[in-house]
Protein backbone atom coordinates (compact mmCIF):
# COMPACT_ATOMS: atom_id res chain seq x y z
CA UNK A 1 0.00 0.00 0.00
CA UNK A 2 1.52 3.33 -0.98
CA UNK A 3 1.99 5.87 1.80
CA UNK A 4 -0.42 8.74 2.03
CA UNK A 5 1.45 11.80 0.80
CA UNK A 6 -1.33 14.41 0.89
CA UNK A 7 0.62 16.47 3.46
CA UNK A 8 3.57 17.01 1.08
CA UNK A 9 4.34 20.72 0.91
CA UNK A 10 2.39 21.55 4.05
CA UNK A 11 3.94 24.42 6.03
CA UNK A 12 3.53 25.22 9.71
CA UNK A 13 3.44 28.55 11.53
CA UNK A 14 6.73 30.03 12.75
CA UNK A 15 7.80 29.20 16.28
CA UNK A 16 9.88 31.67 18.29
CA UNK A 17 12.55 30.59 20.75
CA UNK A 18 14.42 32.97 23.05
CA UNK A 19 17.98 31.76 23.59
CA UNK A 20 19.28 31.88 27.17
CA UNK A 21 22.83 31.60 28.44
CA UNK A 22 22.06 28.92 31.06
CA UNK A 23 20.25 26.76 28.49
CA UNK A 24 23.27 26.97 26.19
CA UNK A 25 25.55 25.89 29.05
CA UNK A 26 23.20 23.05 30.01
CA UNK A 27 23.13 21.78 26.42
CA UNK A 28 26.88 22.23 25.94
CA UNK A 29 27.52 20.27 29.14
CA UNK A 30 25.15 17.45 28.11
CA UNK A 31 26.91 16.92 24.76
CA UNK A 32 30.40 17.14 26.28
CA UNK A 33 31.49 20.51 24.91
CA UNK A 34 34.36 22.01 26.93
CA UNK A 35 35.14 25.20 24.99
CA UNK A 36 34.89 28.06 27.55
CA UNK A 37 32.99 30.21 25.01
CA UNK A 38 29.85 28.15 25.81
CA UNK A 39 30.12 28.77 29.57
CA UNK A 40 31.76 32.14 30.08
CA UNK A 41 30.59 35.45 28.64
CA UNK A 42 34.06 37.00 28.85
CA UNK A 43 35.60 34.08 26.96
CA UNK A 44 32.83 34.39 24.37
CA UNK A 45 33.42 38.14 23.90
CA UNK A 46 37.18 37.62 23.72
CA UNK A 47 36.51 35.17 20.87
CA UNK A 48 34.46 37.81 19.03
CA UNK A 49 30.91 36.75 19.92
CA UNK A 50 28.24 39.23 21.09
CA UNK A 51 27.47 36.88 23.99
CA UNK A 52 27.78 33.17 24.81
CA UNK A 53 27.29 31.32 21.48
CA UNK A 54 25.20 28.18 21.07
CA UNK A 55 27.03 25.04 19.95
CA UNK A 56 25.99 24.15 16.38
CA UNK A 57 23.80 21.23 17.49
CA UNK A 58 21.81 23.57 19.76
CA UNK A 59 19.74 23.92 16.58
CA UNK A 60 17.71 20.94 17.84
CA UNK A 61 16.64 23.05 20.83
CA UNK A 62 15.38 26.11 18.98
CA UNK A 63 13.86 23.98 16.21
CA UNK A 64 11.93 21.66 18.54
CA UNK A 65 8.90 23.92 18.94
CA UNK A 66 8.48 24.12 15.16
CA UNK A 67 9.27 20.47 14.41
CA UNK A 68 6.97 18.95 17.05
CA UNK A 69 3.67 20.03 15.49
CA UNK A 70 4.89 18.99 12.01
CA UNK A 71 6.01 15.49 13.01
CA UNK A 72 2.93 14.98 15.24
CA UNK A 73 0.47 16.29 12.63
CA UNK A 74 -2.24 13.62 12.11
CA UNK A 75 -2.45 14.70 8.47
CA UNK A 76 1.19 13.62 8.03
CA UNK A 77 0.18 10.35 9.67
CA UNK A 78 3.45 9.02 11.09
CA UNK A 79 3.14 5.77 13.07
CA UNK A 80 5.42 6.59 16.00
CA UNK A 81 5.81 3.04 17.25
CA UNK A 82 7.50 2.16 13.94
CA UNK A 83 9.43 5.41 13.43
CA UNK A 84 13.19 5.85 13.52
CA UNK A 85 15.23 8.99 12.96
CA UNK A 86 16.98 8.02 9.72
CA UNK A 87 19.07 11.05 8.96
CA UNK A 88 19.71 14.68 9.75
CA UNK A 89 21.36 17.59 8.07
CA UNK A 90 22.05 21.11 9.29
CA UNK A 91 23.50 23.98 7.29
CA UNK A 92 24.55 26.78 9.61
CA UNK A 93 24.63 30.50 8.88
CA UNK A 94 24.96 33.36 11.35
CA UNK A 95 26.05 32.25 14.85
CA UNK A 96 23.30 32.05 17.50
CA UNK A 97 24.07 33.75 20.81
CA UNK A 98 22.40 34.15 24.18
CA UNK A 99 19.77 36.87 23.94
CA UNK A 100 18.79 36.06 20.35
CA UNK A 101 15.20 35.29 19.40
CA UNK A 102 15.15 32.59 16.76
CA UNK A 103 12.13 32.07 14.55
CA UNK A 104 11.74 28.65 12.92
CA UNK A 105 9.32 27.45 10.28
CA UNK A 106 8.82 23.82 9.31
CA UNK A 107 7.57 22.26 6.10
CA UNK A 108 6.87 18.73 4.86
CA UNK A 109 9.39 18.42 2.01
CA UNK A 110 8.57 14.93 0.87
CA UNK A 111 6.68 11.76 1.73
CA UNK A 112 7.59 8.64 -0.21
CA UNK A 113 7.78 4.88 0.06
CA UNK A 114 10.67 2.56 -0.72
CA UNK A 115 10.89 -1.12 0.07
CA UNK A 116 7.98 -1.13 2.48
CA UNK A 117 9.31 1.86 4.41
CA UNK A 118 7.87 5.34 4.51
CA UNK A 119 10.27 8.28 4.24
CA UNK A 120 9.02 11.51 5.81
CA UNK A 121 11.32 14.44 5.10
CA UNK A 122 10.87 17.79 6.84
CA UNK A 123 12.73 21.04 6.39
CA UNK A 124 13.19 23.69 9.04
CA UNK A 125 14.43 27.22 8.41
CA UNK A 126 15.57 29.28 11.40
CA UNK A 127 16.27 33.01 11.27
CA UNK A 128 17.39 35.55 13.87
CA UNK A 129 15.68 38.86 14.61
CA UNK A 130 17.74 40.58 11.86
CA UNK A 131 16.10 38.16 9.42
CA UNK A 132 19.38 36.34 8.77
CA UNK A 133 19.33 32.58 8.41
CA UNK A 134 21.05 30.77 11.29
CA UNK A 135 20.26 27.16 10.41
CA UNK A 136 18.45 25.09 7.83
CA UNK A 137 17.61 21.55 8.88
CA UNK A 138 16.57 18.48 6.90
CA UNK A 139 14.97 15.86 9.13
CA UNK A 140 14.46 12.36 7.73
CA UNK A 141 12.14 10.04 9.63
CA UNK A 142 11.70 6.46 8.47
CA UNK A 143 8.62 4.41 9.30
CA UNK A 144 8.93 0.64 8.95
CA UNK A 145 6.16 -1.54 7.61
CA UNK A 146 3.93 1.08 5.99
CA UNK B 1 44.12 19.76 6.44
CA UNK B 2 44.79 17.97 3.16
CA UNK B 3 42.94 15.36 1.19
CA UNK B 4 43.37 11.93 2.76
CA UNK B 5 44.28 13.30 6.23
CA UNK B 6 42.61 11.80 9.28
CA UNK B 7 40.99 14.15 11.77
CA UNK B 8 41.90 13.62 15.46
CA UNK B 9 39.86 10.73 16.85
CA UNK B 10 37.23 11.59 19.47
CA UNK B 11 36.42 9.02 22.16
CA UNK B 12 33.56 9.45 24.62
CA UNK B 13 31.76 7.08 26.99
CA UNK B 14 28.27 8.38 27.78
CA UNK B 15 27.47 7.47 31.38
CA UNK B 16 24.30 5.72 32.55
CA UNK B 17 22.38 8.98 33.09
CA UNK B 18 23.57 10.77 29.96
CA UNK B 19 20.33 10.08 28.03
CA UNK B 20 18.42 11.74 30.88
CA UNK B 21 20.66 14.81 30.81
CA UNK B 22 20.42 15.02 27.02
CA UNK B 23 16.63 14.62 27.25
CA UNK B 24 16.48 17.57 29.64
CA UNK B 25 18.86 19.67 27.57
CA UNK B 26 17.16 18.94 24.24
CA UNK B 27 13.55 18.49 25.36
CA UNK B 28 13.29 15.02 23.77
CA UNK B 29 11.87 12.75 26.47
CA UNK B 30 10.88 9.86 24.17
CA UNK B 31 10.62 6.94 26.65
CA UNK B 32 12.98 4.73 24.57
CA UNK B 33 15.76 7.10 25.70
CA UNK B 34 14.90 7.42 29.40
CA UNK B 35 12.90 4.35 30.42
CA UNK B 36 14.94 1.09 30.26
CA UNK B 37 11.91 -1.05 31.13
CA UNK B 38 9.70 0.37 28.40
CA UNK B 39 12.60 0.22 25.93
CA UNK B 40 12.96 -3.52 26.61
CA UNK B 41 9.21 -3.99 26.16
CA UNK B 42 9.53 -2.64 22.61
CA UNK B 43 12.43 -4.96 21.83
CA UNK B 44 15.43 -2.73 22.56
CA UNK B 45 18.36 -3.85 24.74
CA UNK B 46 17.56 -1.02 27.19
CA UNK B 47 17.22 2.73 26.91
CA UNK B 48 19.19 3.94 23.90
CA UNK B 49 21.09 7.14 23.11
CA UNK B 50 19.44 9.94 21.19
CA UNK B 51 20.76 9.87 17.62
CA UNK B 52 21.13 13.64 17.82
CA UNK B 53 23.41 13.24 20.87
CA UNK B 54 25.69 11.03 18.77
CA UNK B 55 25.46 13.56 15.93
CA UNK B 56 26.64 16.19 18.44
CA UNK B 57 29.76 14.03 19.03
CA UNK B 58 30.38 14.01 15.27
CA UNK B 59 29.92 17.81 15.28
CA UNK B 60 32.40 18.11 18.16
CA UNK B 61 35.05 15.98 16.45
CA UNK B 62 34.80 18.06 13.28
CA UNK B 63 34.75 21.41 15.08
CA UNK B 64 37.83 20.34 17.07
CA UNK B 65 39.56 19.31 13.82
CA UNK B 66 38.91 22.83 12.49
CA UNK B 67 40.55 24.40 15.56
CA UNK B 68 37.58 24.49 17.94
CA UNK B 69 35.69 27.55 16.67
CA UNK B 70 31.97 26.66 16.37
CA UNK B 71 31.71 29.08 13.40
CA UNK B 72 33.89 26.74 11.31
CA UNK B 73 31.26 24.00 11.09
CA UNK B 74 29.11 25.04 8.12
CA UNK B 75 27.22 21.89 7.32
CA UNK B 76 26.81 18.41 8.78
CA UNK B 77 24.77 15.60 7.34
CA UNK B 78 24.50 12.18 8.97
CA UNK B 79 22.67 8.90 8.59
CA UNK B 80 21.68 7.08 11.76
CA UNK B 81 22.15 3.33 11.67
CA UNK B 82 21.65 0.84 14.45
CA UNK B 83 21.51 2.40 17.89
CA UNK B 84 23.86 3.79 20.46
CA UNK B 85 23.72 2.73 24.10
CA UNK B 86 24.96 4.35 27.31
CA UNK B 87 28.02 3.03 29.20
CA UNK B 88 29.92 1.98 26.09
CA UNK B 89 32.68 3.93 24.37
CA UNK B 90 31.90 5.80 21.13
CA UNK B 91 34.74 6.51 18.70
CA UNK B 92 34.40 9.21 16.05
CA UNK B 93 36.85 9.08 13.15
CA UNK B 94 37.05 11.06 9.94
CA UNK B 95 38.98 11.45 6.71
CA UNK B 96 39.33 14.59 4.61
CA UNK B 97 37.87 13.82 1.23
CA UNK B 98 38.16 17.29 -0.29
CA UNK B 99 40.23 20.36 0.59
CA UNK B 100 40.10 23.41 -1.63
CA UNK B 101 40.44 27.17 -0.97
CA UNK B 102 40.11 26.68 2.79
CA UNK B 103 36.95 24.62 2.44
CA UNK B 104 37.34 21.10 3.82
CA UNK B 105 34.91 18.20 3.46
CA UNK B 106 35.27 15.40 6.01
CA UNK B 107 33.80 11.90 5.83
CA UNK B 108 33.00 10.90 9.38
CA UNK B 109 31.89 7.73 11.17
CA UNK B 110 30.79 7.10 14.78
CA UNK B 111 31.36 3.57 15.99
CA UNK B 112 30.37 1.80 19.18
CA UNK B 113 31.16 -1.82 20.04
CA UNK B 114 32.30 -2.50 16.47
CA UNK B 115 29.06 -1.17 14.95
CA UNK B 116 28.76 2.02 12.95
CA UNK B 117 25.97 3.98 14.63
CA UNK B 118 26.47 6.99 12.37
CA UNK B 119 27.72 6.50 8.86
CA UNK B 120 28.00 8.49 5.63
CA UNK B 121 28.42 11.61 7.73
CA UNK B 122 29.74 14.56 5.79
CA UNK B 123 30.99 17.73 7.43
CA UNK B 124 31.91 20.97 5.69
CA UNK B 125 34.47 23.13 7.50
CA UNK B 126 35.46 26.66 6.55
CA UNK B 127 37.49 29.27 8.40
CA UNK B 128 35.22 31.64 10.38
CA UNK B 129 34.48 34.91 8.56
Amino acid sequence: MPVDDKARGKAYPAHEYEVGREKISEFAHAVGEDNPVYFDREAARAAGFRDVPAPPMFAVVYCAGAMGPAILDPEVGINFMAMVHGGQEFVWGEPVCSGDTISTTAEVKDISERGGMGFYIFESVSTNSDGREVARGTWTNIVRGV
Amino acid sequence: MNEGDSIPELKVTPDKYLPHRYAGASGDFNPIHVDPELARQVGLPGNILHGLYTMAQVARANTAAAGGDPRSLRRLEVQFRGMGVPEQEITVTGTVKEARDGRVVVDTVAEQGGKRIIRNAEAVLEPPV
